[in-house]
């Protein structure tokens, strides 16, 4: 046991899995001898050499596109973006190519790749260097799409991801590349498509993704102390596959559901989330399902405004105290 | 490479025929693969006039000697990479027209058992990788599989079709240099047809020859090449091999030929200025073709056998396309996942 940051939990993943696999090879800008923009690769150059870690141009599409050549033809590479706002520019193999050849071609294709990508706010880069994009990958029939939290699930779900011989998209949190975890020794791997209880509670289920998983369980501890109200919390983990059975068991027992999301609200996941329960839980809730988003707006650049864009665990345990005590 | 204009018409290299270096065997395999390529669209576009055919379709008619040539110089293992025009060189590569016609009539005999239609076309087994109907997108991909090949050490070349339009896509500038960078056994072939979609190339691009024109910026050699005559589309098409091979790196090649239909099924290409079709039909490949093997003594019997043949394949498999079922409704969720299924959720 020791422990690491969530940035030391990402080498670390693809240490061990390069170590397990010499058709893991990793793709992208920044990545091999610099160590990567948020030295998120540090040393792997050094430890697997330049045909493994290879360093690109900015060249978006090439870096997608040939990861995909590579993986339909027998490697497992593992491509990063290097801000996942720039999934724009390089969005047709992420919407067209990886998750539709197999379909198409009546399962010829294969494509097993891991797309890994700094998501998120908090480092107050402004609209296109912020922004959580998971909705715009989980919208797509064919991909996976997966956020840890902690750095232990970053080397498990890493792991799994590799493993997967499906296309995923990983997104590591910006914001939560300092934060620290206690990590077992070993080799770590993780199974996708299961959410994770990290908090149990009674009153409510706050359902949580990333860097909104700690400020749900801040939240969670705030509404504990200061009102008696006892939240269970879960993080998601992985959008899809999606772990609907473990959110709806815990609505079933706390008849309350809330979702913390920090993309803008429109079309987020935690909406496909609030509809299931409809369908299938409602007689379970005993009040309206809450969303808890990033306003509809780009993201600020300025600390301050940034800050009131996205979820904290003030906003949290107040609207989750108004809705359980309205 | 020697470069003779023909009026505007592209370049010709004329045979040598004291010092031949494709043979008799070779060029009737260049002819049967060209005059099945003509045949089987052809057969297509009848279908589509019959209502047979869906959707949409774009075919090669005219172009038959760039996928002819390419297929015939490239080996085993090799690997196609074909645009949403890719009925022939997925032919080209030996998949048999009633695999493809069956795809185009969304029958459950159909390469893809309907899933995929005419613009996708793929044959993993035969080395067809897909044809991508995203312009530009399967440039960076031929790269991916070079890569892999550099990495294995394996031996196999990628070969990446498109027409003149993809050349002022991103992803052609992006790939080109990610080739060279990398020296990748990656082949790319620009078809100049003359038109992007509707509108002639030279309206919309800074440079005359769209893909041989940016060569120089990438460092590569700047070919083009007569795309209607199958022996000069065979000769380079093996000295790029050859070269990839070697790890001596990528190729461009412009092939400059001419669609004889128009971009799609629902384009009867007005836009053409009078005379282009008729000037262009006087260089028609299979005319070409059919005008080298007499040069070269080979008799008519041989080529009528061939002819032959392939409308008794094309027509069988027309036949048997007719009589297949349209696919079985289980298919609609298969190999959305690896696990086979479209399961999103528990």
């Amino acid at each position: 046991m020791a422990e690491l940051t969530y940035r030391d939990a990402v080498i670390r993943g693809l240490a061990q899995e390069m170590t397990r696999d010499p058709d893991v090879v990793m793709i992208g800008e920044d990545i091999g001898k610099a160590g990567g923009v948020f030295k998120a690769t540090v040393g792997l150059f050094d430890q697997f050499g330049p045909l493994r870690v290879r360093d690109t141009p900015i060249s978006e599409q090439a870096i997608l596109g040939a990861a995909m050549g590579a993986a339909m033809t027998g490697l497992k590479p593992i491509a990063e973006i290097m801000f996942s706002d720039f999934f724009a520019v390089c969005f047709d193999y992420i919407a067209n190519e990886f998750p539709k050849s197999r379909y198409m071609t009546n399962g010829q294709v294969k494509v097993p790749l891991v797309v890994r990508t700094g998501n998120g706010g908090s480092a107050r880069f402004g609209a296109q260097h912020s922004q959580s994009v998971e909705n715009w990958c989980m919208m797509i029939p064919g991909l996976k799409v997966v956020a840890p939290s902690s750095p232990v699930d970053v080397i498990g779900l890493l792991a799994a991801s590799v493993r997967d011989p499906d296309p995923v998209i990983f997104l590591e949190h910006k914001g939560l590349y300092p934060t620290k975890g206690e990590v077992p020794d070993g080799e770590i791997v993780d199974t996708l498509g299961t959410a994770k209880i990290v908090r149990a509670g009674t009153d409510a289920t706050i359902v949580a993704l990333a860097l909104m998983v700690p400020r749900a369980l801040e939240a969670a501890e705030k509404l504990q102390t200061e009102d008696g109200i006892n939240c269970e919390v879960i993080d998601v983990r992985s959008l899809v596959p999606l772990d609907t059975q473990t959110i709806l068991g815990s609505v079933a027992r706390t008849g309350r559901l809330f979702t913390v999301e920090e993309n803008p609200r429109l079309c987020g996941w935690g909406a496909e989330i609030v509809s299931i329960a409809a369908d299938e839980s409602f007689y379970d809730l005993d009040g309206p399902p809450v969303r808890i988003t990033t306003p509809h707006i780009p993201l600020p650049a300025s600390d301050v405004l940034e800050d009131l864009a996205i979820p904290n665990a003030a906003r949290i345990a107040d609207r989750v105290k108004r809705a359980l005590q309205g | 490479m020697a470069k003779k204009t023909n009026g505007g018409s592209g370049l010709v290299e004329r045979p040598q025929s004291a010092n031949d270096d494709i043979g008799e065997e070779m060029r009737l395999r260049l002819y049967r693969s060209q005059y099945t390529l003509r045949q089987a669209e052809q057969r297509a576009h009848d279908l589509f006039l019959q209502n047979m055919v869906k959707g949409t379709s774009h075919l090669s008619l005219g172009q038959e000697a760039v996928a002819a040539g390419f297929g015939e110089a490239m080996k085993p293992g090799d690997l196609s990479f074909c645009t949403y025009r890719g009925h022939a060189h997925t032919l080209a590569r030996g998949v048999a027209v009633e695999k493809v016609l069956g795809e185009l009539m969304a029958r459950d005999n159909g390469l893809m058992r309907g899933k995929g239609g005419s613009m996708h076309l793929t044959s993993v087994e035969h080395g067809v990788m897909g044809s991508y109907a995203i312009i530009g997108a399967h440039l960076p991909i031929a790269c991916g599989a070079a890569w892999r090949a550099q990495y294995k050490g394996s031996k196999d070349v990628a070969v990446c079709f498109f027409g003149d339009g993809t050349t002022n896509i991103g992803a052609f500038h992006e790939a080109l240099n990610f080739a060279v960078i990398w020296k990748l056994p990656v082949v790319f072939v620009c078809e100049n047809n003359l038109y992007m979609e509707y509108t002639p190339i030279a309206d919309v691009t800074a440079v005359a020859r769209p893909a041989a024109d940016r060569a120089s910026a990438y460092g590569l050699e700047p070919i083009v090449i007569d795309g209607n005559d199958a022996d000069v589309v065979y000769r380079t098409a093996q000295k790029a091999l050859a070269k990839a091979r070697a790890g001596e790196g990528p190729s461009l090649i412009e092939c400059l030929t001419y669609r004889h239909s128009g971009h799609s099924r629902a384009d009867p290409a007005k836009y053409r200025p009078p005379g282009e079709l008729e000037k262009w039909k006087e260089r028609d490949p299979i005319k070409i073709y059919r005008e080298r093997m007499a040069q070269f003594g080979i008799e008519p019997d041989a080529i009528g056998a061939i002819e032959a043949e392939v409308q008794k394949v094309v027509d069988d498999a027309t036949e048997v396309c007719k009589a297949a079922p349209p696919p079985s409704i289980d298919v609609l969720t298969t190999d959305v996942y690896a696990d086979g299924g479209w399961a999103w959720r528990n």
